[in-house]
Order: C-alpha cells, then structure tokens, then sequence
C-alpha cells in the first residue's frame, strides 16, 4: 500500500522535476544532465516575443480574474435573494458556462463575435467622421471575455457555498441591533466571504494564465503564453521551453497555494464564530 | 415617491444579477445560438460561412468519424484507466494515512492538477520522445520502440493529467465513511475483503461515479493531450475543431461537430447524474 503510494507521488511529480531540472541544464540534450546553468533562463527572458505573451497573458487573468471576482461574487449575493424557476434557470446557466468544454466556448465566441464585427464595423465606418475608422476585432477583449465567463461562474460557485455556511443568525442579529443592510454587508457578510472571493480570483487568474483552447481560437494577434509555447513545443523541444515551463510552474504553484491558505482559513475560523 | 421595502429589495436583487446574466447571455447563450444556426448553413468558398437550410453538415459528421470513435473510445477508457490508479490511492490517503499528514499528502495530489496542463503534457512528450526513454532503452539493448504518437501515450498522458481529478472525490467519499461501520463488520467475522467489498466499496461509489462523469465529460473536449502525445495519428473531437476552425475554414462542418459534442456532453452528463442520484444524494466535491 505505502509502495503504490509512493510510486502515485513519483508519477505525478517525476516528469514535473524533469523539466525543472534539465532547464538548469547547460547543454542542448534532453537525456544527458551536463553542468548546471541559468543560460536558459536568461535566453527566454530575453526573448521579446516571450516577454509580449507573458504580458499579454498576465493583462488578460488579472482584468478577466478581477471581472470574475466582482460580477460572480454580485450573483452569488443576488442569487441568495432569488426563488424557484429564476434560481434554477440562472444555476442552469452557470453549471453550463462551467461544463461546456472550453474548445466549444473558444469556438462559440468566434463564430458569434465574427459575426457582430462584420455587422458592426461597416456601421461605424459609415458615421466614423475621420478617415480611418476604428476597426472591432479579436484581441484582449474576446480573451477576457471569453476566460470571464467560466471564471464567474467558477467565483460565483464557490462564494455561494461560503454563504451557505454563513448562518442566518448573526445576518440576523445585525439587523436586531439597527444595522442597515449596507452597514450589515460591511461589516458582517463581507469580511466573511473575503477569503474566498480571493481565493475565486486567483484560480480564475490561474485558469486564465493556464489556458489554452480558449485563447488560441479567440486571441487573435494577441498571443498568449500559453499559445506561444504551445507554437513553440511544436517546433521542437528545447532547454529554453523547459526553463519556460519552469516559471509558469512556479507561478501557477505560487496562485495555487495563496487560494488554498485562503480557502483553509474559511474552514478553521467558521466553528469560532459559533 | 420613496420606493417600498420590496422594490428596494427587488431593485438590489436584479443590480446584483444583472452583470452576471448579461455576460451569459452574451457570452453563452447567443454565441451558442450563432453557432446552432451556422451548423445548418454552407461553407462560403474562400472558406467561413454562408446562409442555407440544410442538413448537410450533419450528414458529413461521418467524414470525422474516427476523431468521434478515438474520443467515445479513449475518453472512457482514460477514466477507467485512472479511476484503476486512483481509487488505491484514495483508499490509502482516506484510511491508511497517518492524519497528522493527510491534509499535506491530500494536497501533494491537488497541486498538480491546478498547474498548467500544457507544461504537465509537454514533460512526458519529453520523457516518451526518442531522446527520452527509448533512448535509456537503446542503451541497455532495447532499441526501436516507439512510444510517442501512438494511443498508448494519449492514455498515458490521460491518466497523469487527470488523476488528482480522479481521486478527489473518491478520497472525500472514503473519508466521509463511518469507521464504526467497519469495526461492526470486522466484529461481525467479517475477512477484510468482504468488509471491503460488502462496506466501503458501496458506500465509495458516489464519489467513483463523480471522479468518472467529472473526467469523462473533461476529456471529450480535449485537445491538448492528444494533440501533443497522439501527434496527429490519435485525433479526438477537439483536435477536429480545432482543423476545421482554424485551418481548412470550414465554419458550419465545424459548428455541426461542436453542436454534436454538446448534446453527447449532455447526454453523458444526464447519465451520470442519473446513476449518482440513484447512487446516493448529491455529494459536495471539494476539489480546491
């Protein structure tokens, strides 16, 4: 038992440390370890194209995530106030936004978005006073969009269970004591369901910085990381690719361990309210 | 004229939904509407889509009908395959483990799952690519076996990105078991295995059934994994998409495909949604 154990771990963390450690390799071979090297590093950083992904990429989660966390975090209260059919439908919809696989939601928002630039940009060249009239494309705009939708859902989910575990009584015990509902919501629900609105940021941030499907259809010419080492692994494998994969590795790692403390900090505190 | 307390109510209600309901609608259900009505249209020449009624589109679908197979076949095969490695896995950190550590050991398996599925892949196009393991192979006198690009590393690739998605819920399941249950069985002469058989595998199948829909349904839109490790020979719908979308243009081939993947999506959904209520209640799956 302890040896399948152990032999799981090695298998999910083997090929992770493989990468990691031929990206501080200092010859160009996958399958000899010659002498330890940050050239790598340095050459991907260098790397113009790689940098304009990366901020491509680090622009598209953090406006995606921060729309996600407002909007999913506005449902999931507005959602508690609703009833019956409203409540199914909008749940309905969200599980959708969550489930639909990605291809098909890249895909989805292509065709439609297409379809509205091509209606839309005639009109404004038409009344557009000056010569050269903006043009409505794919770009950040589809991207954030697109990755907002499954991320809101994704916020809204888990901020609605947070409420679930509120208790009614000390919403209630607020509202006893005078407190208007705003001064209720400052100071009761919303230092309360903080931690796990963060904590909804920052895996829409991770999901966002992580995904590929999504991005590749709707990007346009704003090439994300991800599409760039996708584009990249398939010119073939090299240390740069490794050290690459190396820093969005320790980035997601980084984002995914800030969201599960905030996320345990919900777990243990709930009982000492009690 | 001061609004009552339920219009102040209602007002606040419909200000708090109303971004969120826009953005579906925008974003999901017109998009999927557009893409309904362009899988009963005609390709245009220069390639995209051009107005018709017709079924054509989805007459063709057994043009791609081996990218169907490859995913209706390998999809559940990969969420079996896994579910054979995770459900060991889940069992020894539900039960076994010491609990001083579980909490740590129980994350060391989430991690990788919330890291990037790309890189994840690329490492084992790395290990199975001929300078990888066929080349340690060579060394010791094995030479010539190929092992990317075949269906064997799309399963491979399967089971590794998948699995922490696998045994989430099989472990939440085990872990929410009732000791006493056990100990009932055992003081019952129960043998271990028939306590195992007869106790904890039934009570474990909610979250069997959950890890299964949950990596199914995942895997009938992929593309990365068989894109990377099936290198071009072991297609699945997604890989379909992606050609018709992006490169041979054809827009409406394209939408009848991806509107087909959503009804199977659908359907397998129902299914497994069927089975778990018939199962158990409805089981929370903590996957954070």
């Amino acid at each position: 038992m302890r040896a399948l154990i152990s032999a799981v771990y090695l298998f999910l963390y083997a090929p992770i440390a493989l990468v990691v450690l031929f990206s501080f390799n200092a010859g160009r071979n996958a399958s000899e370890f010659t002498a330890f090297s940050t050239v790598w590093y340095a050459k991907a950083l260098g790397n113009t194209f790689l940098t304009t992904a990366l901020a491509n990429s680090l622009i598209v989660a953090f406006s995606s995530a921060t729309l996600a966390a407002i909007f999913g975090t506005m449902a999931a209260l507005g959602m508690q106030r609703l009833g019956g059919r409203m409540r199914t439908a909008l749940d309905g919809l969200m599980a959708a936004a969550i489930v639909v696989p990605g291809v098909v939601i890249g895909i989805a928002t292509l065709v439609a978005l297409v379809e509205v630039f091509a209606f839309v940009n005639p009109v404004i060249a038409g009344i557009w006073p000056g010569d050269k009239p903006p043009q409505l494309g794919l770009g950040y705009g589809s991207i954030i969009a697109a990755h907002g939708l499954f991320s809101m859902a994704l916020v809204a989910m888990i901020v609605k269970a947070r409420i679930a575990g509120l208790g009614r009584d000390i919403v209630e015990a607020s509202a006893d004591l005078y407190a208007t509902p705003w001064t209720t919501f400052h100071q009761i629900v919303l230092p309360q369901i903080l931690p796990s609105v963060l904590a909804g940021f920052l895996l829409a941030f991770t999901f966002s910085f992580d995904d590929f499907i999504v991005a590749f259809f709707v990007a346009g010419s704003n090439t994300t990381l991800p599409i760039y080492v996708f584009a990249s692994i398939r010119r073939g494998v090299t240390p740069e690719i490794n050290a690459i994969a190396t820093m969005v590795l320790v980035a997601s790692l980084i984002l995914i361990l800030i969201a599960r403390f905030l996320m345990r900090e919900k777990k243990q505190k709930s009982p000492a309210v009690e | 004229m001061p609004l009552t307390m339920t219009a102040k109510r209602n007002l606040v209600t419909t200000s708090l939904l109303a971004p969120a309901v826009l953005w579906l609608f925008i974003f999901l259900v017109l998009p999927f509407i557009a893409m309904l009505v362009f899988s009963f249209g005609e390709r245009a020449p220069a390639g995209g889509y051009q107005p018709a009624l017709t079924l054509a589109q989805y007459a063709n679908l057994p043009a791609r009908a081996a990218a169907f197979w490859n995913t209706l076949l390998l999809a559940p095969a990969g969420a079996l395959l896994c579910l054979l490695v995770a459900y060991p896995a889940a069992y020894y950190l539900a039960v076994k483990a010491n609990p001083r550590y579980r909490l740590l050991l129980v994350s060391l398996i989430v991690v990788p799952f919330w890291t990037s599925l790309l890189v994840r892949t690329y490492a084992w196009m790395y290990i199975l690519g001929s300078r990888g393991l066929p080349h340690l192979l060579d060394l010791i006198g094995i030479s010539d076996v190929r092992l990317l690009n075949t269906p064997g590393a799309v399963l491979l690739g399967i089971v590794y990105g998948y699995l922490p998605l696998m045994i989430m819920p099989i472990y939440v399941s085990l872990e929410k078991l009732d000791r006493r249950l056990l100990e009932a069985s055992a003081d019952l002469g129960a043998k271990p295995v028939s306590t195992f058989l007869g106790v904890t595998l039934p009570l474990s199948l909610p979250g069997v059934m959950t890890g299964v829909a949950l990596v199914t349904i995942l895997l009938l839109g992929e593309y990365l994994i068989p894109q990377l490790l099936g290198g071009g020979k072991v297609f699945f719908i997604g890989n379909a998409l992606v050609d018709l979308f992006l490169q041979s243009r054809n827009w409406p081939f394209g939408s009848a495909i991806a509107v087909t993947l959503v009804v199977i999506v659908v359907i397998v959904l129902t299914i497994a949604m069927r089975i778990a209520w018939k199962v158990s209640g409805s089981r929370q799956v903590d996957l954070v």
